[in-house]
């Protein structure tokens, strides 16, 4: 990597010292260097950057792997992942109702937003007015912006008392956790998926609408299918998010450390596990709390991998 | 003008001076009180829970007699008694009153603040008295519902803390709810971070029980009375209120120069002062 950098650069170089040679002799050496020497800080400038993120994920990486996975050894790969109890006050350590809780509450959110979302953005981008549109897109962003503990603090005082009227059973459950999250991830689907429908060619439309299909067909038959690999996107960056919220969720779901047999049932996420007691943890306990950040580290990476595949191809397809 | 300048001069350096011999003469003091130069290292050791405070005690005692140095450990408060008895430290730190055994190895303690927990309902809840034995049992998950203990037929919510929050550590070890498996409060408990979050779920729930600090307690949630005490400072320190432990400093034998003089501190007026930025105090 290094060595094409490297080339590039005197590539580059040649090609800008060709640029200059037409120009005034006498002047030309020192105007000449100044400017390279500009050009090559700002180079480096970008460059270096552009390293803090790589520098920053591989740090975090190592990070909680070196903390974690010591934990993961002294308790037990099985024990931990499938084991059914959390319980630090005895040194029992199981981690497996905190997975369903995370992939219970993503799923739900998933399977709520993701239509709302899609249908939300084919609205806005097919079927509403401009003046209208132009009146839900501030909203959809303004919701993007709100931070998440604002989320979670309506969620428990307007959101699960109306569940514990319905229910009962005190409101703070699964059900209030899928809904907060849905309404957390709408933006970030709305905005993907909504460009991923403007970028569809018109043509595409058009020719479809001269063969006689509906609006609508047009919609699902054509656009859509086009836009597939925007929309899938969109889905992932949902996921991330829902997967990875703490905070709307600690406040929502109860945390009862039990696998959710139903909707009102309490859960307990594997962020809410880590946020929630790391502040008083210390020896096996707080290393068990790293070694769950690297089964929701190793999660998402899956997660990631998965979807960037079925991304790709759904874009080659189209 | 110059000599003007020299005259203020003059005036600055007396100044001075003055300021000079005035912040000599405290210590001068303090050390004709304590006898002779107060000087040394003293260990405190124990209770996790007492150690904040302690430590706020020993930062103040050094900052008044500069030539000691005090080290407070937080090792708790079992594992101080006996480190205490074993003669590793000089005072002892304990969240609980001292066992018989203790009491064998011929420890004396002096209470020097009070914790208080305050068992708390939503203000619709019919029930304002329990026993310790029935919260114990509706944190263990053994009563269930709110008419087995005179309310209406509801079933109860428990509500507690994370896992190694120091309100529920106390909380626990009072009601008796720790056994050879770790805690006994019922699983399916709903968990809330903080004692903030606690009472925001107490309020917004007719169901729920929970516990908080004695400090947070409003009128959006109802402080129950145990074993028919009210939660106030008096029945705490009058030992009425039964969700309330002393926090305790022990010591064994004759005490040198330097630990009479720190656990004076601690029991003079100041130090109630510091104490009662934790917990609350013994002397008013």
């Amino acid at each position: 990597m290094e060595a094409s950098i490297e080339t590039y650069r005197k590539v580059e170089n040649k090609m800008s010292e060709q640029a200059y040679i037409s120009r005034d002799a006498n002047n030309f050496e020192g105007q000449h260097q100044k400017r390279m020497r500009t050009e090559t800080f700002f180079r480096r400038l970008f460059f270096l950057s552009a390293t803090v993120a790589i520098v920053a994920v591989a740090a975090i990486t190592i990070f909680i792997f070196v903390s974690g996975v010591p934990a993961i050894g002294k308790i037990g790969l099985f024990d931990f992942v499938f084991g059914q109890k959390w319980k630090p006050s005895a040194d029992i350590y199981g981690i497996f109702p905190m997975i369903i809780g995370s992939l219970a509450a993503t799923g739900g959110a998933i399977l709520v937003g993701v239509p709302m979302g899609v249908f939300t953005a084919i609205f806005m981008a097919e079927i509403a007015p401009d003046t209208l549109s132009r009146l839900i897109r501030p909203a959809i962003e303004l919701l993007a912006g709100i931070p998440s503990v604002v989320y979670g603090f309506w969620g428990l005082v307007v959101l699960v008392p109306l569940i514990d009227k319905i229910w009962g059973g005190g409101g703070n459950s699964l059900l209030a956790a899928i809904v907060i999250l849905t309404i957390m991830i709408l933006p970030t689907i709305v905005n993907v998926s909504e460009a991923a429908l403007r970028a569809v060619p018109k043509s595409y439309g058009q020719g479809s609408l001269a063969l006689g299909a509906s609006k609508i067909e047009t919609i699902f038959r054509v656009k859509i299918p086009a836009a597939k690999s925007g929309v899938l996107a969109a889905v992932v960056l949902g996921i991330g998010r829902a997967i990875g919220e703490t905070m709307a969720v600690i406040l929502v779901a109860g945390n009862t450390p039990m696998i959710p047999g139903a909707l009102t049932d309490r859960i307990r996420t594997m962020t809410a596990n880590i946020a929630m007691e790391m502040g008083y943890a210390f020896g096996l306990h707080q290393e068990a709390l790293f070694a769950t950040g690297v089964i929701l580290f190793v999660f998402i990476m899956a997660l990631n991998l998965v979807l960037n595949r079925m991304t790709h191809r759904a874009g080659d397809e189209s | 003008m110059k000599k003007r300048v020299s005259g203020l001069l003059v005036i600055v350096m007396a100044v001075l001076l003055f300021a000079g011999c005035a912040a000599e003469a405290a210590p001068a003091a303090a050390e004709s009180a304590g006898g002779a130069a107060l000087s040394g290292t003293l260990s405190v050791a124990g209770s996790t829970t007492v150690a904040p405070p302690a430590q706020a005690l020993a930062d103040a005692f050094e900052a008044r007699y500069p030539e000691t140095r005090i080290d407070v450990q937080g090792i708790g408060s079992s594992a101080g008694m006996k480190m205490l008895n074993e003669g590793g430290c000089e005072i002892g730190m304990a969240s609980r009153e001292l066992k018989q055994k203790e009491l064998d190895w011929g420890l004396e303690s002096i209470a020097i603040a009070y914790d208080g927990i305050a068992v708390v309902v939503h203000p619709s809840n019919g029930v304002s008295d329990l026993t310790k034995e029935e919260i114990q049992k509706i944190f263990m998950g053994e009563i269930t519902n709110w008419s087995e203990v005179g309310g209406i037929n509801k079933e109860i919510l428990v509500v507690s803390r994370e896992d190694g929050s120091g309100t529920r550590g106390a909380f626990e070890e009072i009601l008796k709810l720790e056994g050879d498996e770790g805690s006994m409060v019922i699983e399916s408990a709903l968990i809330a971070e903080g004692n903030g979050a606690v009472k925001a779920n107490i309020a917004s729930k007719s169901q729920a029980i929970g516990y908080i600090s004695l400090g947070i307690v409003d009128e959006t949630v109802k402080a129950l009375q145990v074993d028919g005490a009210e939660v106030t400072v008096a029945n705490i320190k009058s030992g009425a209120y039964g969700v309330s432990r002393p926090l305790n400093m022990a010591t064994k034998g004759e005490m040198s120069e330097l630990a009479k003089t720190y656990l004076d501190f601690v029991m003079s007026p100041e130090g109630q002062k510091i104490v009662a930025e934790h917990y609350i105090p013994v002397v008013d």
